[in-house]
C-alpha cells in the first residue's frame, strides 16, 4: 500500500493506477503483482537491471500490451474503458530505438497526424523541434542521417504531436554519448515544465534517476521492490535494493 | 510422338545425372525422384484429361478444378504457417481468381464453356495464383517480422492496425507482383511462352497461337494483383487482437 499512495502523496492526483498487475507471456511471468501509481504532472524515473519488466511497464501504460490481472487506470478510467487509438494519444511513448520512417524529419513529425487523416503545420513541427533542442533547419534533413541524440529528440517530438497527457520515454539515453545524454536529461525536464506532462521514463544510470525527477520505483525481476523519493537509492531501505544499487556503482 | 521417341527424351535427363554424379551435387536421387512424379502425374493427367473431355460433363470440369485448388492450398498455406487461418485465406483467394477469371473469359463469350477451354486455362491462372500466394506469403511473413519496430511506432502514436501494417503489405504485394509484370515485358523478344511454343509444334496457326498466348498473360495480370491483394488484405488482420495489439508469436 506504501506504493498504492506514493504517487498520490506529491500533489493528489494519481495519473496512471495500477493494482495487482500480473502480466505473462507463455505461462511466464515477466511482471507480478504491479501495484502503484504514477503522479500526474510528475517525473517518475524506472530503474532496475535488464529484464526487470520496464518496458512492459510502460508499454501496458500505452496500451501497447494488455495485462493477463489486475487493474489499471489512466486518469481516473479503466484502461479497458478507451479506444486504443485515444488511449496511445493520451498515454504517449517514445520508444527505446526511436524508429524513424524514411523521409525527412518533417515526414516523421508529421506522422501522427497523417494517422488521424490530418496535417502538421510546418511551423508547428519547426516549433516543437525547438522545444527539444533542435533548431527548424532540421525539418528538411533525411532522419537517418540524423545521429543518435537528435533521433531520440525527433521521436520525443514526434510524440509530443499527439499533446499527450503523459509521456513515457523508454530508456532514450541508453546508446547515447555524454553529452547527449547530458541533453536529454535537460529535455525530459523543460518538456515536464513546458508542457504539463506526466513523464514516466526508464534509465539504467542512477545518477540520472537520483537527479531528474521526483519518484523513483525500482523493478527486479517484475516485481516493484521500492518506490519513493532520490534517498531510496541513496539510502536503500532494503538489501535487494541495496545490492542492486552497489552493483550498478562497480 | 510414338512412346519410343518420347522415351528417347530421357537423354535429357540422364546428363544432368551424370553432370551431378561427376561433380558430387549429390542431386540424382532427387532427379530420378522428380523424374519418375513428372511421368507419373502428367501421363495420369492425360488420361483423366481425355475422360473429362470425352464425357462432356461440367461436374468432372468442376471436380478437375476443385481438385487443382485443393493441391495449390496445400502447397502454398506451409509458407504462411504463422498467419491464423491460412488454409482457408489461401483457398478463398485461389477460388475468387477462379470464378473472377472464368467469369470473364465465359460471361464475355472470349471463350466457350467447354472442358478443353475450361481446364488448361484454370490450370494455368490456378497455378500462377499458387506461386503468387506463396511469393507474397513468404514476402509478408518476414517484413512483418523485420518491420516490427515501425507497427509498434505506428501502434503507439494511436494508428491502426492498417496503418501500422501498410507498408509492409503494400510492399509485399508489390514485391510478388511484379515477377509476372517483367515477364511480361520481356516476353516474346527472351523467350517464348510454353503455351505458345507447344500450339506452334502441334501445328496450330502462329498468329493465333500468339492470340491465345496473349489471352493467357493478361489473365495472369489479373491472377497476380487479386491473389496478392486479397490474400494481403485477408491475412493482416490476424496478426493483431481486438485491442490493437500486435499478437506476438
Amino acid at each position: 500500500m506504501l506504493f498504492l499512495f506514493w504517487g498520490k502523496e506529491l500533489n493528489g492526483v494519481s495519473a496512471i493506477q495500477l493494482e495487482d498487475i500480473l502480466y505473462k507471456v507463455d505461462e511466464t511471468p515477466i511482471l507480478t503483482g504491479i501495484t502503484g501509481s504514477f503522479a500526474e504532472g510528475a517525473i517518475t524515473t524506472l530503474v532496475g537491471p535488464s529484464g526487470a519488466g520496464k518496458t512492459t511497464l510502460l508499454k501496458l501504460c500505452n496500451g501497447l500490451l494488455s495485462p493477463d490481472e489486475g487493474r489499471m487506470t489512466v486518469l481516473g478510467k479503466a484502461i479497458g474503458d478507451y479506444e486504443p487509438t485515444d488511449l496511445r494519444r493520451t498515454v504517449g511513448m517514445a520508444l527505446q530505438q526511436a524508429p524513424m520512417i524514411p523521409g525527412t524529419v518533417y515526414d516523421n513529425l508529421n506522422l501522427p497526424a497523417v494517422l488521424k487523416g490530418e496535417t502538421l503545420r510546418e511551423e508547428e513541427a519547426g516549433r516543437l523541434l525547438q522545444d527539444v533542442g533542435l533548431g527548424p533547419e532540421y525539418l528538411k534533413r533525411e532522419a537517418d542521417e540524423l545521429s543518435g541524440g537528435q533521433q531520440q529528440k525527433v521521436s520525443v517530438a514526434r510524440t509530443l504531436v499527439n499533446r499527450p497527457r503523459i509521456l513515457l520515454l523508454d530508456e532514450i539515453t541508453s546508446s547515447l554519448d555524454r553529452t547527449s545524454v547530458k541533453e536529454v536529461e535537460e529535455l525530459i525536464q523543460s518538456i515536464n515544465k513546458k508542457y504539463k506532462v506526466t513523464i514516466i521514463w526508464i534509465t539504467h544510470n542512477l545518477e540520472q534517476a537520483i537527479g531528474i525527477g521526483d519518484s523513483i520505483w525500482v523493478m527486479m525481476d517484475g516485481e516493484l521492490v521500492d518506490a519513493g523519493d532520490r534517498t531510496i537509492l541513496q539510502s536503500p531501505r532494503t538489501e535487494r535494493v541495496r545490492q542492486f544499487v552497489e552493483g550498478e556503482r562497480v | 510422338m510414338s512412346f519410343f521417341t518420347l522415351s528417347l527424351t530421357l537423354i535429357f535427363v540422364l546428363i544432368p545425372l551424370l553432370l551431378s554424379k561427376t561433380f558430387g551435387l549429390g542431386l540424382e536421387r532427387d532427379t530420378l525422384i522428380a523424374t519418375v512424379r513428372s511421368i507419373i502425374q502428367l501421363l495420369a493427367v492425360g488420361y483423366v484429361l481425355k475422360f473429362v473431355f470425352d464425357s462432356e460433363s461440367l461436374l468432372y470440369v468442376f471436380l478437375m478444378v476443385a481438385l487443382m485448388i485443393v493441391a495449390a492450398t496445400h502447397n502454398a498455406r506451409n509458407k504462411g504457417a504463422s498467419i491464423k487461418g491460412i488454409t482457408w485465406k489461401v483457398a478463398l483467394a485461389l477460388v475468387t481468381v477462379e470464378v473472377l477469371t472464368q467469369g470473364i473469359l465465359i460471361g464475355f463469350g472470349i471463350t466457350p464453356a467447354t472442358a478443353q477451354y475450361i481446364i488448361p486455362i484454370s490450370g494455368m491462372v490456378i497455378g500462377n495464383s499458387m506461386v503468387l500466394s506463396i511469393l507474397f506469403l513468404n514476402r509478408f511473413t518476414s517484413e512483418v517480422e523485420s518491420r516490427k519496430p515501425e507497427t509498434d511506432l505506428i501502434l503507439s502514436l494511436g494508428g491502426t492496425p492498417k496503418q501500422a501494417i501498410d507498408r509492409p503489405l503494400l510492399s509485399s504485394i508489390k514485391a510478388s507482383m511484379i515477377p509476372t509484370i517483367e515477364s511480361q515485358k520481356t516476353v516474346g523478344l527472351v523467350q517464348l511462352p510454353g503455351m505458345m511454343s507447344g500450339q506452334i509444334i502441334a501445328g496450330a496457326d502462329p498468329v493465333q497461337a500468339v492470340q491465345f498466348q496473349l489471352l493467357i498473360l493478361f489473365l495472369l495480370l489479373t491472377t497476380a494483383a487479386v491473389t496478392s491483394i486479397l490474400l494481403g488484405f485477408l491475412s493482416y488482420p490476424t496478426l493483431f487482437n481486438e485491442r490493437m495489439q500486435r499478437i506476438r508469436n
